[in-house]
């Protein structure tokens, strides 16, 4: 992989690339800026930052994309950079790691295991030729590869294993590669849009979050119904939609969504993401007559003309608004309506529904209030496609298991030598891990327990 | 009894503990030191049972959760869990000198559910945002690797007091392991703090697409995230390949922790989509 002449622009580039020195620094670059976005809010409207920064800072802040800094260009260069260090990185150390792993014999040098300090020995009197397959047979039960050499004064056996867990840190580094790759296929192939639907609508254009451009669907998502319920507190427990897919005329697919249970449909995501009240179609008037003293109940849908009892003319239903202001007070949902008494002119008739009271103010011979209205929502949905979420996830399961493997599994190497010493045996336990050297000192003298047990 | 109760006076039994902790080692008496161990031990029994009787209580109140869902209840699961895995190395390690940097930061964590007037014990139902099998494997793969970066954060100002007072070798040292320990302690802490928040980056940002729509957001808590889950990677870097050692490691485990307690606490203070933290 290394460019062989070291001279070469190529060559210097590689080796600019393959120092962990430069990876601690880019780390710490991309951990310290990382911490601006978290501190100046992102995607805020432009006035906002106007007013928060003043002039300089807005301008100096548009220049560098601290508004956007996470997609900016130079926070993406180092991400870049990040990625390149990381590949020539592995790519120069796992040619090395490569030779030990898939080596055919495995290469022991009964010297360095001589040198280590501190190893457990014990005397055997039993003649060497019944330590030899007794020895052989209990490492084999905790290492893979053994292997029996005689020596000058008696025997050594030496065995191994996890060679494989070498490549652990390598895996780590293809599952960081493959969240990048992931993102950027995401970023290319995918989008994240908007919608809101009211109730019994369909839509098939939705909004991009990020440009504001709209784009249309295959197909159409026709919201049936939404519903919200709260608990006594208040706090809201359920958003739900009933969502039927339509494409080309006909509906293909169905379900309630509820926020963490989205839909999927053709590669399209369709998330719960908010919702509001749009003015009822119908609401439920309440009329008192001061003359009879009788009480009437009449639906009115919006728009439509209904007729009123005791020949008071007739009332249209006009607008709903969820604030009203009254002398500086708001006084909540509002029903606006149309009075036509027989031969008058039309009168504008204001019914709060907390305030069934209201409309005696007009002191007319009929008073008028809401009894109920049949709430109408529209909901808010996330719709979104983004390809790249596999390849996300599988680096993260890479992620995981390679973590693992790289901090808590290692490449052991045992070395049991055994001499002949006057009547007896003497046997010396050594053991080397590629890390977590400790713990290896815990496999040696459990071994050597063992055997001398 | 309700479950509040029993872990306010199990604060008070986390107290005593880490009182004791820091007595054994001021004063050099292994018999404090093994009342500690044993209060310690009778600490996280109790809160076992506070955890498990909360969660209960939410059923009876037809609310039904795992007691994960707010800062109380994270607040309590960070202790447990702190105390859980120090009492797993002092076995190990037979050193209680470790248990009088540790102990204090689990009372604190208790004291600070149980007595902040900011924090609410009641037993709440859950939003819809958190409605989700989810929710379990995020919070405890998160708590453990802060309970884990927690105890690194104890180790390295162990380390770091003993390299101060280094030559003349204080009366307060005596107890205090070898360096070499010390500093595998904290590699051991670190890594495995390491792999459960990666563990719990992840199983949060999969969580994320399933109720948002987006595995990755940029949400300050995210990217706080992202900065700790940073900053123990170049430790690990500057350890493995550059064999940095000794205080410099200390110190960035510190900082480390620093950032972790920034992720849990200061965040809060930012807008973003965590607010059900608070």
């Amino acid at each position: 992989m290394k460019p062989s002449d070291p001279n070469t622009p190529a060559a210097k580039i590689w080796d600019f690339f393959a120092s962990v020195r430069l990876t601690v620094v880019l780390l710490l670059i991309l951990a310290a800026t990382s911490t601006i976005g978290t501190l100046v809010p992102q995607n805020a409207s432009p006035s906002d930052y106007f007013n928060t920064y003043g002039p300089f800072l807005y301008r100096l802040f548009a220049i560098l994309d601290i508004f956007d800094m996470y997609h900016s260009w130079w926070f993406q260069f180092l991400l870049l950079l990040l990625t390149l260090n990381i590949i020539v990185c592995s790519l120069n150390r796992l040619s090395g790691t490569w030779k030990i792993v898939f080596r055919k014999n495995p290469g022991f040098v009964l010297e360095r295991f001589r040198k280590i300090p501190n190893k457990p020995v014990f005397n055997d009197s039993r003649p060497l030729e019944t330590l030899k397959p007794l020895f052989v047979s209990r490492i084999k039960r905790r290492f893979g590869t053994v292997l029996m050499e005689d020596t000058e004064k008696g025997f050594c056996v030496f065995a191994e294993k996890g060679r494989w867990t070498r490549l652990g840190v390598y895996t780590v580094h293809l599952s960081v590669i493959l969240l990048l790759i992931g993102a950027l296929v995401g970023s290319f192939f995918g989008f994240e849009g908007f919608v809101t639907i009211p109730e019994g609508q369909a839509k098939s254009r939705i909004r991009l979050r990020k440009t504001g451009v709209v784009l249309p669907l295959d197909f159409a998502i026709r919201c049936d119904a939404f519903h919200v319920s709260f608990y006594e507190s208040g706090t809201p427990k359920e958003f739900r939609s009933d969502l039927t897919i339509v494409e080309n005329g006909n509906p293909v697919a169905k379900k309630s969504i509820r926020v963490n249970d989205p839909m999927h449909y053709k590669g399209i995501s369709i998330f719960q993401s908010s919702y509001g009240k749009l003015p009822p179609d119908t609401v439920t008037l309440k009329m008192e007559s001061e003359e009879t003293k009788l009480e009437y109940r009449k639906k009115a849908s919006a728009g439509q003309k209904i007729d009123l009892p005791e020949g008071a003319g007739s009332f249209i239903y006009r607008d709903f608004k969820s604030r009203y202001f009254f002398r500086g007070r708001d006084l909540g949902e509002t029903v606006f309506g149309t009075l036509i008494p027989p031969g008058g002119t039309p009168k504008k008739i204001v019914l709060p529904l907390r305030f069934p009271g209201f409309d005696r103010m007009r002191k007319d011979t009929m008073v008028f209030s809401v009894e109920t209205v049949e709430p109408r929502y529209y909901t808010g949905l996330q719709v979104s496609k983004d390809p790249g979420v596999w390849v996300v996830y599988s680096g993260f399961m890479i992620m995981i298991v390679g973590c693992y493997i790289t901090f808590f599994m290692s490449h052991k190497r045992l070395c049991v030598e055994v001499m002949q010493k006057g009547n007896g045996n003497q046997v010396h336990v050594t053991g080397t891990a590629n890390k977590n050297k400790m713990s290896m000192d815990a496999v040696v003298d459990k071994m050597a327990r063992e055997l001398a047990g | 009894m309700t479950s509040s109760f029993i872990l306010s006076v199990i604060t008070f039994v986390l107290g005593l503990s880490a009182t004791l902790y820091i007595a054994a080692w001021v004063f050099k008496k292994a018999s404090v030191g093994k009342a500690a161990t044993w209060i310690a031990f009778a600490g996280v029994v109790g809160q076992t049972a506070g955890i498990l009787l909360r969660w209960m209580e939410s059923y009876q109140l037809g609310i039904g959760h795992a007691p994960l869902s707010n800062l109380y209840e994270s607040l309590v699961f960070f202790s447990w869990t702190l105390m859980v895995i120090y009492l797993v190395v002092e076995r190990a390690y037979g050193n209680r000198v470790i248990g009088a940097f540790v102990a204090p930061i689990a009372f604190l964590a208790m004291a600070y559910a149980s007595l902040s007037p900011n924090i609410n014990d009641r037993i709440q139902p859950l939003v819809p945002a958190l409605k989700s099998n989810w929710l379990i494997a995020h919070v405890i793969t998160c708590f453990i690797g802060y309970a884990a970066f927690a105890i690194a954060f104890g180790i390295s100002l162990m380390y770091l007091i003993k390299q101060k007072e280094g030559r003349q070798q204080g009366r307060l040292l005596s107890l205090f392991p070898e360096n070499r320990l010390l500093e595998n302690l904290n590699h051991q802490m670190v890594t495995f703090g390491f792999l459960f928040l990666s563990a719990g980056i992840i199983t949060g940002s999969v969580w994320a697409n399933s109720a948002w729509g987006s595995y990755w957001s940029w949400d300050p808590k995210e990217t706080w995230s992202l900065i700790t889950w940073l900053v123990y990677a170049i430790l690990l870097h500057a350890r493995l390949m550059r064999g940095w050692h000794g205080k410099r490691l200390a110190y960035i485990s510190i900082i480390g922790f620093g950032a972790v307690l920034f992720t849990y606490f200061g965040v809060n203070l930012l807008p973003g989509l965590h607010s059900y933290a608070q």
